[in-house]
């Protein structure tokens, strides 16, 4: 009989943070500048540079670990590890080992087993290495130093997940209140959120860990959880083989679908971290935090159970606006306008749902705004325009942030009310169509439809279909 | 007249005074420094035609009333750890041989603000890594008052340079004492300050909680001159200390009435040069004639200061030097297959050998499963020495030391031992270690001629009470000139 084992998984998430300047010097954080354009002595490596924590950094670290229920170290201290690359301009990364800014968290994660409590061991600041480009044309390698010392936080969970669903669901919540505090944007494709999975196994009922092995290069979710299963699997033969695991950090193909060993423990560096003498110790003052704290943004959990307090909308519609900030921020705007949470819910659960798909978008990327919504709901209640007007004007609005009214009037969009025209029209297609009008009369209820719909095609669209019905069924009684 | 003679502030007032001219200071100086310096080698690099611009500007302020401290148009030498725009800046290694910085360091701008003409750039221990300025690359520099004699260091180019006047005043560092024990071996005025005084943002670091910046000049009211001139909080420095004063001048008083002076029995015990005791206690009885109140006392764990700072001064440095890798700047080997062995023989050819050693003990005690029991422990000693300290200075306003056991040694004799060179540090690491102000006054000299420096030590932000006693001692003498530069004819006497 095969053993049965279980997989132990802890995750290191780097996470970028959303400064506008990097965490030493005063540059900018910006992302695509040409080629060291956002770099100063400082984040280059300039002989008698000298660092200066940048506030915010602190403040992010801070408001991440209390939203993640961790412990704040109020007097924390950055070490340097010390590594040669030439990416990284001092050969040491000013980092935090022997006093991390948050301890001893948690988050909870829900999955079809129910929820569980996933422990955070640490949190930690430090800064970003500049990129290499290797130019094999000219066989040289160039670097860019516009990334040295963008702000990171590293985020050292326990390894209490047991299975790439708990990783995945981990690995959302963390995004989700990222996001919420609007500490970083978290996209794990451009390398904002990046997280390198510790996977172990071991016979299940056992409770010492097995040999744990480090996965780098995992671009998206699917990618981890693929790597993970691989990796599960390749552990669990080389055991069943009789041969051990190897500690090692290892780089995920996701192309080929298989790792590959990048450096063992034996050839593992000696870091030989040390206090960085060019900061002071920082000291988070009660003061300080108690400010912090109290700019807290509301997390998704608490405004759950807010919506339902405030807003008659399905439960269902609640989980789903608030799975990103960004839907959450456009609920909330364009209901405070229109005063029609059910309605804004709605253009935000099917259309924008719809369109957000067609167009392969991220929810952070709508820039429609809520006035314009606003103004489309209003449009729609008063009758000026009908449902399938307003849905080709929210196409507008959804890529172009289009003003509806603006629109409507332009394009000539309103619905024609005036019933003597509109009778008019619709005479015109009875005598157009007399076989549909014979069908209709001798029973076939579906020739009525056919004119209803030669009507509307008539009228280009801008009548009210109700209307329309109402009167073909009098013209032809 | 001749301006190299003068101190900067008498320099300075003649200049305000339209006696004189900035540039014909400049003139001066080079006109010292072309006859010198072939012998002295204190100058790694100099810009004749750069200062004599930059004084032609400085005189026009002047001359305009833009321009009103005492130091405005006053030649000045920078020691070649500090950047400067656009200007050669080596460490006197062979890694930087070709380094420009884009900018420049606080502490310079300071002294430019206050209208300081840069000569150049003077002579070092390679990274201030040395006791003798042997280990510079581009050659040791020679003392002024005997060239067979090492000027000490690391700063012996730029306390050399004000000894034989090729400059009116210099700026050294001190992480060890490298601005306190040259000071004493070429018989001029040198003071590290508390740490945090001068930014220490555009000096390359050696030992980053050691460093400090500080003034090398010919007398006590000089250096609190210059000190008042370079000394700023600055925010680019996360080390910086705002002070409640930078008023270091009013210090200036002929008076130590009452001052509380205490004397280290464990500084003058073996080992101590008998010549080099005599002559600092005698100074310590002419304060005590002067109205001082002298004690002895046991300072304690003096035997830990040696170790403990070139544990913490080389693990830094084992790091902070990290960066000179030949990828960005300076030095890069021109054989080489791969990175890695670019890095390593880019390293192994452009640092020197004490250089070298240093970063090999850096990294040795930072290693996992040494950290511990060397560098945390370094830590503790570091700790309590500081202790020692603070109880002393609950008792006394000054610790009163030699600077060195001895009056400098000859050329060549301290490399060949290491350990040896090393414990000549013992009077001035301590003062690193606790990050106090410490200053170094000509005292005397040996049968063999050679100058001694009187060392004062006062607890942190306390450096008016050491400039007090100082320049109350300076008053009772006369500054010495070295025979080099007392008349041209002795210039031949001088040996290659």
């Amino acid at each position: 009989m095969s053993i049965q084992y279980e997989t132990v998984i802890g995750l290191e998430v780097h996470v970028e943070l959303a400064t506008k300047t990097k965490i030493f010097c005063g540059c900018s954080t910006a992302f695509g500048g040409a080629p060291n354009t956002h770099t100063c002595p400082v984040c280059t490596g300039m002989p008698g540079s000298l660092p200066v924590l940048n506030r915010q950094v602190v403040e992010y670290a801070a408001a991440v670990g209390l939203a993640t229920n961790c412990t704040i170290n109020q007097h924390c201290k950055f070490d340097r590890k010390n590594y040669f690359y030439p990416d990284n301009p001092q050969n040491y990364q000013i980092s935090q080992l022997y006093e991390p800014i948050c301890r001893n968290g948690y988050i909870e994660i829900d999955t079809a087993s129910g929820t569980k409590k996933i422990g955070i061991h640490e949190i930690h600041m430090e800064e970003d290495a500049g990129k290499l480009i290797h130019d094999e044309w000219e066989d040289c390698s160039l670097v860019d130093f516009n990334r040295s010392g963008v702000p990171l936080i590293e985020i050292v969970s326990e390894p209490d997940m047991r299975n790439a669903e708990e990783v995945i669901a981990y690995l959302d919540k963390l995004r989700l209140i990222i996001q919420y505090l609007g500490a970083s944007d978290c996209k794990l494709q451009e390398g904002s959120m990046r997280a390198d999975v510790n996977l172990s196994v071991r016979p299940a009922g056992s409770d010492v860990l097995g040999t744990r092995t480090e996965m780098k290069n995992l671009n998206s979710f699917k990618a981890i959880a693929r790597a993970i299963e691989g990796e599960r699997e390749r552990q669990i033969e080389l055991l069943s083989m009789g041969r051990t695991v190897t500690q090692e950090t290892r780089r995920w193909d996701d192309n080929k679908e298989a790792s590959y060993a990048m450096r063992s423990k034996e050839d593992a560096q000696d870091y030989r971290y040390f206090p960085e003498p060019d900061l002071v110790p920082v000291v988070i003052s009660d003061e300080w935090l108690a400010s912090i704290k109290a700019r807290q943004p509301e997390l998704r959990t608490q405004k759950l159970i807010r919506y339902k307090k405030e807003f008659d909308i399905p439960d269902y519609d609640a989980n789903i606006i608030t799975s990103a900030k960004r839907m959450a921020d456009i609920f909330e705007a364009t209901t405070a306008i229109c005063g029609k949470p059910k309605k804004v819910s709605n253009w935000l659960m099917v259309e924008t749902m719809r369109l957000m798909k067609e167009h392969e978008m991220e929810a952070d990327e709508l820039t429609f705004s809520p006035e314009n919504l606003a103004k489309l709901i209003q449009l729609t209640d008063e009758g000026t325009i009908n449902s399938s007007v307003a849905k080709e004007v929210f196409t507008k609005i959804f890529l172009e942030n289009t003003d509806p009214e603006q629109y409507v009037e332009e394009q000539g969009l309103k619905t024609v009310s005036d019933e003597g025209a509109l009778k008019e029209v619709i005479r015109k297609v009875i005598t157009d169509h007399p076989q549909s009008v014979a069908d209709y009369r001798s029973g076939k209820e579906k020739a009525l439809g056919f004119l209803v719909g030669q009507t509307m095609k008539a009228m280009k669209g801008k009548a009210d279909p109700q209307a329309v019905n109402q009167i073909l069924k009098g013209e032809l009684a | 007249m001749d301006l190299m003679s003068l101190t900067a502030l008498e320099l300075g007032r003649k200049i305000k005074e339209g006696e004189t001219t900035a540039v014909e200071a400049v003139e001066a100086a080079f006109a010292q420094i072309g006859k010198v310096d072939q012998t002295l080698n204190c100058y790694v690099t100099t810009d004749k035609d750069a200062a004599l611009k930059d004084a032609e500007k400085i005189q026009k302020k002047i001359e305009a009333g833009e321009l009103t401290g005492p130091l405005a148009g006053v030649p000045v030498a920078i020691k070649d750890n500090l950047c400067t725009e656009g200007m050669n800046t080596t460490c006197s290694s062979r890694i930087l041989h070709n380094f420009k910085p884009t900018y420049t360091a606080e502490a310079v701008l300071n002294l430019k603000k206050a209208g300081a003409v840069i000569l150049g750039k003077t002579n070092m221990d390679e990274f201030a890594m040395g006791s003798t300025t042997e280990t510079s690359f581009y050659g040791p520099t020679k003392n002024p008052w005997n060239t067979e004699h090492v000027p000490g260091g690391s700063s012996g180019g730029s306390c050399a340079a004000v000894a034989a006047e090729e400059c009116s005043y210099a700026l050294g560092s001190d992480t060890g004492g490298s601005i306190r024990q040259p000071s004493s071996f070429c018989g001029v005025t040198g003071m590290k300050p508390t740490y945090g005084t001068v930014s220490r943002y555009g000096l390359i670091a050696y030992g980053s909680s050691l460093d400090q910046i500080g003034p090398v000049a010919k007398d006590v009211s000089d250096c609190a001159a210059i000190l008042e001139a370079i000394a700023s909080y600055d925010p680019k420095d996360s080390t910086s200390i705002r002070r409640k004063s930078y008023d270091f001048t009013s210090a200036l008083t002929e008076d130590v009435k009452g001052l509380r002076i205490g004397i280290p029995r464990d500084y003058f015990g073996e080992g101590l040069n008998p010549e080099v005791k005599e002559h600092i206690l005698e100074a310590a009885k002419t304060l005590e004639e002067k109205g001082a109140v002298l004690e002895e006392f046991d300072l304690s764990l003096v035997e830990y200061a040696i170790p403990a700072y070139y544990i913490i001064a080389s693990a830094e440095a084992s790091s902070n030097l990290a960066r000179f890798d030949g990828v960005k700047y300076g030095y890069r080997a021109e054989q080489y297959e791969g990175l890695h062995n670019m890095y390593k023989k880019s390293r192994s050819e452009g640092f020197g050998p004490e250089v070298k050693r240093r970063i090999m003990l850096g990294s040795f005690v930072l290693s996992s499963g040494y950290y511990d029991a060397y560098y945390i422990k370094a830590l503790k000693a570091k700790a309590l020495i500081k202790q020692a300290f603070d109880r002393a200075f609950s008792k006394y306003d000054l610790i009163l030391a030699p600077a060195a056991p001895t009056t400098a040694p000859r050329c060549g004799e301290s490399l060949s031992d290491p350990i040896q060179m090393y414990l000549g540090d013992i009077y001035t690491v301590s003062v690193n270690l606790a990050g106090l102000p410490g200053m170094t006054v000509p005292c005397g000299r040996d049968k063999k001629g050679l100058p001694i420096g009187m060392q004062l030590i006062s607890d942190c932000f306390q450096e008016h009470k050491i400039i007090r006693a100082a320049y109350t001692f300076e008053k009772t003498r006369t500054y010495e000139r070295c025979p080099l530069v007392q008349t041209p004819d002795q210039k031949g006497a001088i040996k290659e």
